[in-house]
């Protein structure tokens, strides 16, 4: 035991037990965290999970049909008309892009911030990241509206000899949103391949032994692994911190690089990252109320998670309507008549319905948090997040349309409105969100089963030896430092 | 050559297999490792595994990505195909920024990856560890710790009695198929 005896410094001890710490309710042993994560995946499933299951598919049906129509027929099907050329197509990839932020915000920031009370979460919210990033990267895929040209915007040799336009912050966006996605998938793989060994060896059946033993890849838990797989995570988390703040700043340069008034403001980056985690956080509360009730997850996701996660709701919506407030500022400062304009426009005109929702949901609503009755209230966070969730659509749609709408010549003057396409295909976007995800919680384990253990007091190799020989005190001190 | 063979033993908890590997490593043993449901703060020091190399793999890989980049988008914009957009210059770095960055982030990503992959030697789908009905709780609530036969001071009896004294349960040996 001399040898872990680094430096016995009583100063440096963290009691293991703090009380308000404990952040697994309901005295779980390893095995217990192990059983109630992993029998969802091996339960026949429920019935609520199979409607559930067979209304996404419907859905994602009608997406499938509303995009194959579009390719056949072209972007006309879409309500858009001069000058309104830009309107639900991108309001739903930017709506579905910030929603992902919050996964890498909650698996990579958090875990730099080394806030334990991520762990039961993560691994849902990454899964959601993904989802959501799948979603977003269909429509500027479909938007193109010559879907086999799509090439065109990756940088491949083409019989024309022609390359890119690197300038064009359109392209950043295709390397940003698709670097993203790929990161978020290896950091959610890497995260799940201990998880999804502990699955392999719980199997009773030749199929999923097979499965799952090919996507364990051979995990055996060896300490010479871990070393570097501890390594490989911190690593990702750290590279995935600046990616996840880069990718809707770079989808705001698609409109802030534009000369549209109410478009090129240089808040925009801060303001969009602050509003793409916001919404993501509200995503995903609306998904772990739901989860945590159908699946029994109580105590491993508790209210003191949910608060925490409220906290961050309440803080970031607060400072989208920071900056609501801050671009009518400008826009009077400014001086410049268009851009003033613009603005009140937006607050006034045609499209005022949707400003004042947008105010209503995203600035309102979120205020209620302040309380502590309404942080840790069921019923009220399940309907505040999704208000933020309408809110943050209407955001977008909002900044989008409104801008485009009036433009400098008043004869050209025009009013958005939505086909049955639009709505399909906005709604046909949830389809395949909720397909992808009702197949995740049946298939792996939604909670960092390994992670969860390791944040438990009893992983603690001083655990239950305080008194006497002084060496779990040493670790403790150790791990301080 | 001699058949590869494993000498195995259970642990119930953490503190258990810290001081258990400790004494393994003082009695001169390298060739051995520990298996547990979650990595376990103080074992590394126990076993005194060097700090992983992994950082290095990925700054290459980084170094790499930012490069690929740039001289990406120099060659195919400021050279190869040439457009003149707003009179700016063919070569505007500051336009390169985002797209270096994201190939930066993307590469190391892969190096942080493949590269775990790499010095774990993973994916290796057959071990005798993997093949042992009694080695399951490994990820559950268990801690092993395996000795190989490739160690010099491994030997039958011995080793087992040694892991027995140390606090092991359920000591077996294994052989590779």
């Amino acid at each position: 035991m001399s040898q872990i005896n680094v430096m016995p410094d009583s100063a440096l001890v963290v009691p293991p037990e703090a009380p308000h710490e404990k952040l697994v309710h309901g005295n779980h042993t390893f095995h217990d965290v192990t059983e109630l994560v992993s029998e969802v995946t091996e339960r026949k499933p429920e019935l609520a999970w199979k409607i559930c299951l067979a209304l996404s598919v419907s859905v994602l049906g009608a997406f499938g049909a509303a995009v194959l129509y579009l390719i056949w027929s072209g972007t006309g099907i879409w309500g858009l008309q001069q000058p309104v050329g830009w309107a639900w197509d991108i309001t739903n990839f930017v709506f579905w892009v910030g929603i992902g932020h919050a996964g890498t915000l909650i698996s990579a920031i958090l875990f730099l911030f080394r806030q334990k009370w991520r762990t039961s979460i993560n691994r849902f919210a990454e899964a959601m990241t993904l989802f959501a990033v799948a979603c977003a990267l269909l429509f500027p895929g479909i938007h193109v509206g010559r879907i086999w040209m799509t090439y065109f915007l990756a940088p491949l040799p083409n019989q024309m000899g022609m390359w890119p336009n690197f300038r064009s912050p359109l392209l950043w966006d295709v390397f940003a949103v698709g670097t993203y996605g790929t990161v978020s998938l290896l950091f959610w793989y890497v995260g799940l391949i201990p998880d999804i060994a502990t699955l392999r060896d719980r199997a009773k059946t030749k199929l999923r032994a097979m499965a799952y033993g090919v996507l364990s890849l051979g995990w055996r838990g060896s300490m010479r692994h871990w070393i570097n797989y501890e390594r490989s995570y911190m690593i990702l988390a750290g590279i995935s911190t600046p990616l996840v703040l880069s990718v809707h700043t770079i989808v705001s340069f698609d409109f802030a690089t534009s000369v549209i008034p109410g478009w090129h403001t240089t808040i925009f980056p801060p303001y969009f990252v602050a509003g793409a985690i916001f919404s993501g956080f509200a995503m995903v509360v609306t998904l772990m109320v739901l989860a945590r009730q159908l699946f029994g997850m109580k105590d491993l996701v508790t209210l003191d998670h949910l608060e925490k996660m409220n906290k961050i709701i309440l803080l970031t919506g607060t400072l989208v309507g920071y900056a609501y407030a801050m671009e009518f500022f400008i826009a009077w400062y400014s001086g410049n008549e268009y851009e003033q304009y613009a603005f009140i426009n937006r607050a006034l005109g045609p499209y005022a319905w949707a400003y004042w929702t947008m105010i209503t949901c995203n600035v309102i609503s979120p205020q209620f948090f302040w309380f502590k009755r309404f942080r840790r209230s069921i019923p009220v966070m399940f309907a505040l997040s999704i208000l933020v969730n309408i809110g943050m659509w209407f955001e977008r749609f909002v900044i989008i349309v409104t801008s485009l709408h009036r433009d400098y010549l008043p004869s050209s003057w025009g009013y958005f409105m939505p086909t049955i396409w639009d709505i399909a295909m906005f709604v046909g976007s949830f389809g395949l969100f909720f397909t992808l995800f009702l197949l995740f919680i049946r298939f792996l384990p939604m909670i960092a089963i390994s992670e969860v253990k390791g944040v438990m007091p009893e992983a603690s190799p001083h655990h239950g030896h305080h008194e006497g020989h002084g060496h779990g005190a040493s670790i403790a001190a150790a791990e301080a430092r | 050559m001699a058949k590869h063979k494993l000498l195995v033993a259970e642990f119930d908890t953490p503190a258990e297999i810290v001081s258990a590997a400790g004494k393994l490593q003082s009695a001169g043993y390298r060739d051995y490792d520990a298996h547990t449901p979650f990595p376990i703060h103080g074992l590394d020091k126990a076993m005194k595994i060097k700090d992983s190399r992994l950082g290095w793999i990925v700054l290459g890989h980084g170094i790499t990505g930012c490069l690929i980049g740039l001289g990406m988008q120099w060659w195919m914009n400021g050279v190869d195909y040439q457009m003149l957009i707003g009179g700016k210059p063919y070569f505007a770095y500051q336009a390169f920024v985002p797209v270096t960055f994201a190939l930066t982030i993307l590469l190391s990503a892969f190096g942080a990856v493949f590269g775990m992959f790499f010095l774990n030697g993973l994916p290796r789908w057959s071990h005798p560890l993997l093949a042992h009905p009694g080695f399951r709780r490994h990820t559950d609530d268990k801690f092993y710790l395996s000795v190989e036969s490739d160690d010099p001071k491994f030997d039958a009896t011995k080793t087992r009695a040694l892991l027995e004294e140390i606090g092991g349960k359920r000591v077996a040996l294994l052989e590779a198929p």
